[in-house]
C-alpha cells in the first residue's frame, strides 16, 4: 500500500479514521472554526437551525477585521450583534476591532496547532498551512453548520508537489515565488488541491516569509497549502503559547508537544503533479489587472504611473514587510500626486513597528498609517480608489471592483515594490533603490 | 429535479468579486436588494433582465475567489436553478449546493450551449438538452443531491437536528 500525503494523514486525523484517500468524503470534526465580520450572519443561520448553544464554543474564534473601526452605522450594527451573541455563547477568543487581521491574530494567538484542521468563513483560511495544520475556507452556511453540530463534510483532496530549491535573490520574496507559480499555472492551477511545499528554499524562509505562501494558494484554487514544520516553527508556536497562556517560560513539553501533533507526507505518497522552483532564478514579478494570473516581469510594468501604494493585508502586512518598505522610504518620500497607505497586520505588528522605527520613517515619507486590520482590501473604506485610478499594493487579489471601484486598476506586488513606486509614483524596482543607497 | 430556462452565457474565471462586490457585504442584506447586485460589474444588464428559472454556463473555474455566500444568494434570490461550468472554485461550489443551486459540471455541454437559447436539465437523467443535442454529466453524489432536494444546507439540518417544526426566521445579513 502506498504512503499518504499530508491531506490524507490529516483528514485521516480529523475525521477518526486510521486512514482515508483522496477522493473520499469525510465528516471531519475541525479544531477550530474561524469567521471575522462575517459573524453576525452566520448567528443569523445558526439561529434559523433551531439550536440553542453552539455545540464546542472554545474552537470559535472570531476576530473583527473587514470594516475596523466600523465606517458607517450599518457596519456598526453588524459588529454589535456579533459581540452580543459572542457574550451570550461564552466565545473566549473573540479579538476586537483594532487588534488586527483574523488570520495573523489567530496564529500569534495560537487557535490552531501544526496538524490540526482549522475551517473559516474566509478564502484566506489556507493561511494556517504555514505551520503544517490543515486551513481550508468554507461558506457561512458551513460555519453555522458547524458551530451547531461541531463537525462538517469535506472531500479528501487529492495533493500537488512544489519543489523549491536555491536561494532567493536579494529583493526576490515568497510574494514573487507565489506570483511565478500563479502566472504560470493560472489561476485554477491548484484547483481542489492540497498544495504542499517542500524544498531548501522553503525551510531558509523566516515564518514571516512563509505565511505569504498558503495565503496566495487561495489564488490558485488550493483547498489547503502545507509547508512542513519544523523547528522554526515549534520555537514560533511555543513563544505565543507561553504570552496566551501566561506561561513563566518556554518549556521542552511545549516543543515535544508540538513535534508530537505535526504531520508529514510519507515518502511514498501518490501526488497528483509534482513542480519544481530554481528560487535563484526568480525576479520580482508583478500581477497585473484584472487577474492575480495576469503576473509579469517587474521590468515589463516599471513606469507605469499610480496614484495610491498600499502596504499591509493578510499577505503582507507583518513586520518583515514593514521592515522591506522602511529600507526603502529611510530619508526619502512619498511622490508628489502618490499616496502610501501603511496597514499593520496586527497590533503586535504595529507595536514592534513603532518600536524599531518603521513607523515614524513612513511618517516622515508621508504615508499614512492606518487601524490593524484588512483595510481597502475589501473595498468598504480607508482607501478605496477614485474612477481611473492606479494602485500598487501587496493584496493578494486585483479583481475588478474588489477596491470599491469598477474603473480601477490593481496590481500586486511584494512590499519592497510597493514602497519603491511609491517613491517614485510609479512602478518601480526596489533593486534600483538599494543601488542607490549603495552609491551614496 | 428538472430545470427548463434561458442561459446567461460567460467566460472562464468569472470570480466572486464580478459576480457580488464585497463593498456591498456589509449593507446589502434584504434578499431583494442582494438579487439586484448580482453579477453587476460583470454584466449589468443581468440584475434587471433574469427572470426565475434562468441558468447560468460560465467557463473554467467558475467563482473564484472570495468565499462569500452572497455570491451564491445573489443568484438564487435571482431565480438562478443551475450553473454550469467547466470547473468550479472550491468553496463557491459549496456555496451554491448549500443554497440549493445545482453546480453542474459538463465542459462539452458549455461550448455547445449559445448565450440566450433555452436549455432542458434533467438532474435525475443527469442530462442538458440543448439547440446542438444531448449531454451528459456525472451524477451529483448522494450527500451533495439530499442537500440541494432539500433546498439548502440549512433545511437539510433541520431536518437532521428534528427542528423542521421551529419556524425558519428570515436570514438578513450580510458578510463578506
Amino acid at each position: 500500500m502506498s504512503g499518504k500525503t499530508f491531506a490524507e494523514k490529516a483528514l485521516a486525523r480529523a475525521s477518526g479514521q486510521s486512514q482515508v484517500v483522496a477522493g473520499q468524503i469525510v465528516d471531519a470534526v475541525p479544531d477550530a472554526v474561524m469567521s471575522h465580520d462575517n459573524s453576525a450572519a452566520i448567528s443569523k443561520i445558526f439561529r434559523a437551525l433551531g439550536v440553542a448553544r453552539v455545540k464546542y464554543p472554545a474552537r470559535i474564534a472570531i476576530a473583527l477585521d473587514h470594516a475596523v473601526p466600523a465606517p458607517t452605522t450599518a457596519h456598526a450594527v453588524n459588529h454589535i450583534e456579533i459581540r452580543k451573541f459572542v457574550e451570550e455563547q461564552g466565545i473566549e477568543k473573540f479579538f476586537e476591532v483594532g487588534r488586527g487581521i483574523s488570520h495573523q491574530v489567530l496564529s500569534e494567538e495560537v487557535v490552531v496547532l501544526p496538524g490540526q484542521l482549522i475551517l473559516g468563513a474566509d478564502s484566506h483560511t489556507t493561511t494556517y498551512g504555514w505551520m503544517g495544520a490543515f486551513g481550508a475556507g468554507i461558506g457561512r452556511s458551513e460555519a453555522a453548520a458547524i458551530w451547531a453540530t461541531g463537525e462538517l463534510w469535506l472531500r479528501v483532496p487529492e495533493s500537488m508537489k512544489i519543489i523549491v530549491d536555491g536561494e532567493l535573490p536579494r529583493g526576490v520574496t515568497s510574494k514573487d515565488l507565489c506570483l511565478r507559480i500563479i502566472g504560470d499555472m493560472k489561476a485554477d492551477g491548484g484547483l481542489y488541491m492540497s498544495v504542499e511545499f517542500h524544498g531548501s528554499t522553503i525551510s531558509s524562509m523566516s515564518i514571516e516569509s512563509r505565511i505569504v505562501i498558503p495565503n496566495m494558494m487561495a489564488e490558485f484554487g488550493a483547498k489547503n497549502a502545507y509547508l512542513p514544520p519544523d523547528e522554526k516553527v515549534f520555537e514560533w508556536i511555543a513563544e505565543r503559547q507561553v504570552k496566551s497562556q501566561k506561561l513563566k517560560a518556554k518549556s521542552e513539553s511545549l516543543i515535544s508537544n508540538l513535534q508530537s501533533l505535526a504531520l508529514y507526507p510519507d515518502a511514498d505518497a501518490i501526488y497528483a503533479a509534482t513542480y519544481r522552483y530554481d528560487a535563484s532564478t526568480l525576479e520580482p514579478y508583478v500581477a497585473c489587472p484584472h487577474r492575480v494570473d495576469n503576473v509579469k516581469p517587474l521590468s515589463q510594468v516599471r513606469g507605469t504611473k499610480i496614484q495610491q501604494a498600499f502596504l499591509g493585508t493578510c499577505t503582507n502586512g507583518r513586520l518583515e514587510d514593514l521592515a522591506a518598505a522602511a529600507e526603502i522610504l529611510r530619508g526619502k518620500t512619498v511622490a508628489r500626486g502618490t499616496r502610501m497607505l501603511v496597514i499593520p497586520a496586527s497590533s503586535q505588528v504595529l507595536s514592534e513597528a513603532i518600536a524599531r522605527g518603521y513607523i515614524q520613517t513612513f511618517i516622515e515619507a508621508g504615508a499614512v498609517v492606518g487601524v490593524p486590520g484588512c483595510g481597502p482590501c475589501v473595498g468598504n473604506h480607508m482607501g478605496v480608489p477614485a474612477p481611473g485610478e492606479v494602485t500598487i499594493s501587496t493584496m493578494n487579489r486585483n479583481f475588478r471592483g474588489r477596491m470599491g471601484t469598477r474603473d480601477s486598476d490593481n496590481y500586486l506586488a511584494s512590499p519592497a515594490v510597493v514602497a519603491a513606486s511609491a517613491v517614485v509614483g510609479a512602478i518601480a524596482d526596489p533593486r534600483e533603490i538599494y543601488q542607490d543607497q549603495v552609491t551614496r | 429535479m428538472k430545470f427548463h430556462g434561458r442561459v446567461w452565457k460567460y467566460g472562464d474565471d468569472v470570480n466572486t468579486d464580478v459576480i457580488f462586490p464585497g463593498k456591498y457585504t456589509y449593507t446589502v442584506t434584504d434578499p431583494k436588494e442582494i438579487a439586484k447586485h448580482a453579477l453587476e460589474d460583470l454584466d449589468p444588464n443581468f440584475a434587471s433582465q433574469a427572470q426565475p428559472g434562468d441558468m447560468i454556463v460560465g467557463g473554467k473555474n467558475w467563482g473564484n475567489g472570495s468565499s462569500r455566500e452572497q455570491a451564491a444568494t445573489c443568484l438564487k434570490y435571482t431565480g438562478v436553478t443551475a450553473v454550469i461550468a467547466k470547473s468550479f472554485a472550491r468553496i463557491h461550489f459549496r456555496n451554491l449546493v448549500n443554497n440549493g443551486v445545482v453546480p453542474i459540471v459538463c465542459a462539452s455541454a458549455v461550448d455547445a450551449i449559445q448565450n440566450g437559447e433555452t436549455i432542458d436539465v434533467d438532474l435525475d437523467a443527469h442530462t442538458i438538452k440543448c439547440a446542438t443535442g444531448d449531454f451528459d454529466f456525472p451524477p451529483l453524489s448522494p450527500t451533495l443531491f439530499t442537500i440541494i432536494e432539500t433546498g439548502g444546507l440549512i433545511q437539510m439540518l433541520r431536518r437532521k437536528l428534528g427542528t423542521e417544526h421551529l419556524p425558519m426566521p428570515e436570514i438578513k445579513s450580510g458578510g463578506d
